[in-house]
């Protein structure tokens, strides 16, 4: 069996080139917007609901490379065209945010978006550089009619109070929600107990990043046939990080150091990701680290005895483990152990920090306000109790509003963790339970137009530095200041730095330069010219002359 | 100096030439005689993780553009390189048609099995060679199989087989994505039998499209069909040969 291996072919957050096609041509949409040519206009709620119109809306929905999820969202939209027979939703699958982004993108600059679409915050920010291309969406989550709990939407959807508030507002920027959680996952170290008690430790209640660099070095002991003590292979990376952007932020929040402002300044290039990168150098050149763009997924490593600390996302949670669900490497490779789910390592495990992440829904604004509030309609059925359980069952995921959660049916999924290896997985409900355990330590980081560029950079000092270390290459203050440099260009951020938030809606474009203003003037002028003459001659007429 | 330059240029023609002959025949390659620093297949082959490696090789098939990064097939007379994310700006990327010979500049890497030259450079260079599918259905499940990673080669008389079922619990001969969660566009698996052993096999959507000839042949496969195949000999955690040519078995 084969996991997703386009999301290495097409890695998200390569789209730096792009980002920056789509912020001009996002800003020529704010000009012709300013200008008054034609463009959307900004969406009103429409008094009713036509129900003698048929509606056909995109729904652009990712998935884990699981057909149980795929299955989830057909069948969410044959109930709810059960529910509107008027509205027929075509869905697009997905397997990789970065492809969706990317193909938004494409589709904002030829007016065909897609009506709902599973997506990041972040990425948001850069489809809001376009004029009205997203729908706010706090008009609707009142409206009495079709709001949240309004009195005319067929199924029993939440109230806005039921929906977490924390997940809630990671869809808000620009002071405007642009979108709503779908569902909502963090990260977790799955570790090899077997192996850590084999060396001689103990697993703390909370890892930290020195328990976890310490038994990961100690580790690497070889006998003298090259053979990794711990295992008996020739094979062992200690420790394996799936998303390396996640650890850089994380370790600088722990650290309470700079990322970025809320206005989109970036402060991530500073003494303390220095520090950071020095510290995981020596464990690169050790061979005790690497990451999944460098060797592959942490699990693949882990279920074969090949790793001891494998950090990545709850949501990869079936992946996890001797008896995982869903596996890519053959039986005969699987090694038994014990899998503990825990919390990210932290520096202050009393006051512990880690990222929240997973998918939101936003809508794009079209011309019909009815197809809009259709598209609404439909955004509002996956935050259905149904919806969510089923959904979030499908791996360490949680549902996003507390209505669900507090179901008999969802507590006694919890309840039943380890019935089985398969809907009861152990691994994948613990890392669930992570998360619902940790949602006051959860955060997320501020939302700009370059915010997406910014992440990938974080990602990227540590997949250079390991590479370089890899390679031989000295790590040292040179080397860290062309890294940042080399950063700083390749995804522009010299270009975001200080921008002061940047575009939501129509941005305010500032002083004309100087050529344009020398061309109106001189337009101006000419104008004044015609003028002056036109009434010359009327004056001469007018005397006789 | 002048007669010097001239020598040179007159040697350096007559090289292309013979390059250019190479080409036509199809048969031989120039790849086995190479530039001063440039490594040959086995001492590629032989190479650490992690060090810089430099290939003359000829480009097969491309995978990927993306963001001034290329993912091409490659190979030589002697063995296959797979280049993976190479620095290559768009129109670069349309120079390099399948026979092109290139040199390669960069590290070499794994990544789940798959060994590949990583964070590359290169440079279009005068030559040209398109590798025959070579027959490797005997090596299916030895050993051996890993020494022709990456290379252009062909399964013959192998039997399709169930790759699952469909939401009605029917056999079906392919799925979209390897569970079938995908759909139409996505990448193909199906698997494949020969001695009672079977083999999964994918159309990689990347290298050929629900457009391509491969794509619609492999939608069109029914369980108990004999076919011949030509594809990439692709790594991960363990052979996954990306199929570029599906036909009845002869």
């Amino acid at each position: 069996m084969r996991k997703a291996l386009k999301r290495r072919f097409m890695l998200p957050g390569k789209a730096v080139r792009r980002l920056f096609s789509v912020l001009a041509a996002g800003s020529m949409l704010i000009l012709a917007g300013c200008h008054g040519k034609e463009g959307l206009q900004a969406f009103v709620i429409p008094e009713g609901f036509d129900e003698s119109k048929e509606y056909e809306i995109t729904f652009w929905a990712k998935n884990d490379t699981n057909k149980t999820q795929t299955a989830i969202y057909q069948q969410a939209i044959t109930d709810f065209e059960k529910l509107y027979p008027n509205i027929k939703v075509n869905l697009r699958l997905y397997t990789d945010y970065g492809k969706i982004y990317s193909d938004v993108i494409t589709n904002i600059a030829t007016g065909t978006t897609p009506n709902v679409c599973i997506t990041y915050p972040d990425h948001i920010a850069t489809y809001l550089t376009g004029a009205n291309q997203v729908v706010p969406l706090e008009e609707l989550f009142e409206d009495g009619k079709f709001g949240l709990g309004g009195s005319e939407v067929r199924f029993e959807g939440p109230e806005k109070e039921e929906i977490v508030p924390k997940f809630l507002e990671e869809c808000t920027f620009g002071g405007h929600y642009y979108a709503v959680p779908f569902m909502r996952s963090t990260e977790a170290c799955y570790v090899n107990k077997t192996f850590v008690e084999a060396l001689g430790y103990t697993l703390p209640e909370k890892l930290t990043w020195d328990f976890v660099w310490e038994v990961s070095e100690a580790a690497m002991a070889k006998d003298e046939e090259g053979n990794y003590l711990v295992n008996g292979q020739k094979v062992l990376i200690p420790f394996i990080y799936k998303s390396t952007d996640n650890m850089m932020i994380q370790m600088l929040k722990q650290k309470d150091a700079g990322y970025s402002t809320k206005e989109g300044e970036v402060l991530l290039f500073n003494d303390t990701t220095k520090e950071i990168l020095s510290t995981i150098a020596p464990h690169v050149k050790s061979g005790a680290f690497s990451t999944f763009k460098i060797s592959s997924y942490p699990a693949n490593f882990l279920n074969a005895g090949q790793c001891i600390f494998a950090i990545d996302s709850t949501a990869g949670a079936t992946w996890m483990g001797t008896n995982a669900p869903l596996t890519d490497i053959s039986e005969d490779k699987l090694v038994s152990f014990e899998t503990e789910v825990m919390a990210i390592p932290q520096f202050e495990p009393e006051n512990p920090k880690m990222i929240s992440q997973g998918p939101s829904v936003c809508i794009f604004n079209k011309e019909d306000s009815g197809e809009v509030l259709a598209s609404w309609l439909f955004t509002q059925y996956l935050l259905t109790d149904q919806v969510q359980i089923a959904y979030s069952e499908t791996e360490g995921y949680v549902p996003v509003t507390l209505k669900a959660r507090d179901t008999d049916e969802y507590q006694d999924y919890l309840a039943r963790c380890g019935e089985d290896d398969e809907l009861y997985y152990d691994v994948k409900i613990k890392a669930a339970r992570l998360l619902l355990d940790h949602v006051d330590h959860t955060f997320v980081t501020p939302v700009f137009s370059g915010s997406t560029s910014l992440r990938d950079a974080s990602g990227q000092l540590i997949e250079n530095t390991a590479k370089s270390v890899r390679r031989g290459q000295r790590f040292d203050d040179e080397f860290v200041e062309k890294l940042y440099d080399d950063m700083i260009s390749l995804y522009r951020l010299d270009q975001i730095r200080g921008a002061g938030g940047l575009a939501f809606g129509k941005e305010d474009l500032g002083s004309l330069p100087a050529t344009s203003v020398i061309l109106l003037s001189a337009l101006g002028a000419a104008w004044g010219m015609i003028l002056l003459y036109v009434a010359f001659r009327l004056i001469k007429k007018k005397q006789g002359y | 100096m002048k007669k010097l330059m001239s020598m040179l240029l007159a040697v350096m023609l007559v090289l292309a030439c013979v390059g250019c002959g190479s080409q036509k025949d199809g048969a031989t390659a120039d790849g086995d005689v190479k530039s001063e620093g440039v490594m040959t297949y086995a001492e590629y082959a032989a190479a650490e993780l992690d060090t810089e490696v430099v290939v003359e090789t000829y480009v097969q098939a491309k995978q990927s553009w993306w963001e001034d990064k290329a993912t091409v097939y490659t190979q030589d007379k002697d063995g296959a390189y797979f280049v993976y994310n190479m620095a290559c700006s768009e129109e670069d990327y349309a120079k390099l048609t399948p026979g092109t010979k290139i040199k390669v500049t960069g590290f070499k890497g794994e990544w789940s099995g798959e060994v590949e030259i990583m964070d590359a450079t290169f440079e279009i260079m005068e030559g040209n060679y398109i590798a025959p599918a070579e027959d490797v259905t005997s090596l299916l499940g030895k050993d051996e199989l890993i020494d022709h990673q990456n290379k252009f080669v062909a399964f013959k008389g192998m039997t399709v087989e169930a790759a699952g079922q469909d939401e009605n619990g029917n056999d079906v001969a392919f799925l979209y994505n390897w569970d079938g969660s995908g759909q139409d566009g996505d990448d193909l698996y199906f698997n494949v039998s020969l001695d009672g052993n079977t083999y999964n096999f994918t159309v990689e959507s990347y290298l050929c499209d629900n457009t391509t000839d491969v794509y619609a042949a492999v939608k069109a496969l029914n369980i108990g069909d004999k076919i011949d195949m030509e594809g990439f000999l692709y790594w991960y955690e363990g052979v996954n040969p990306h199929i570029t040519s599906v036909k009845a078995a002869n």
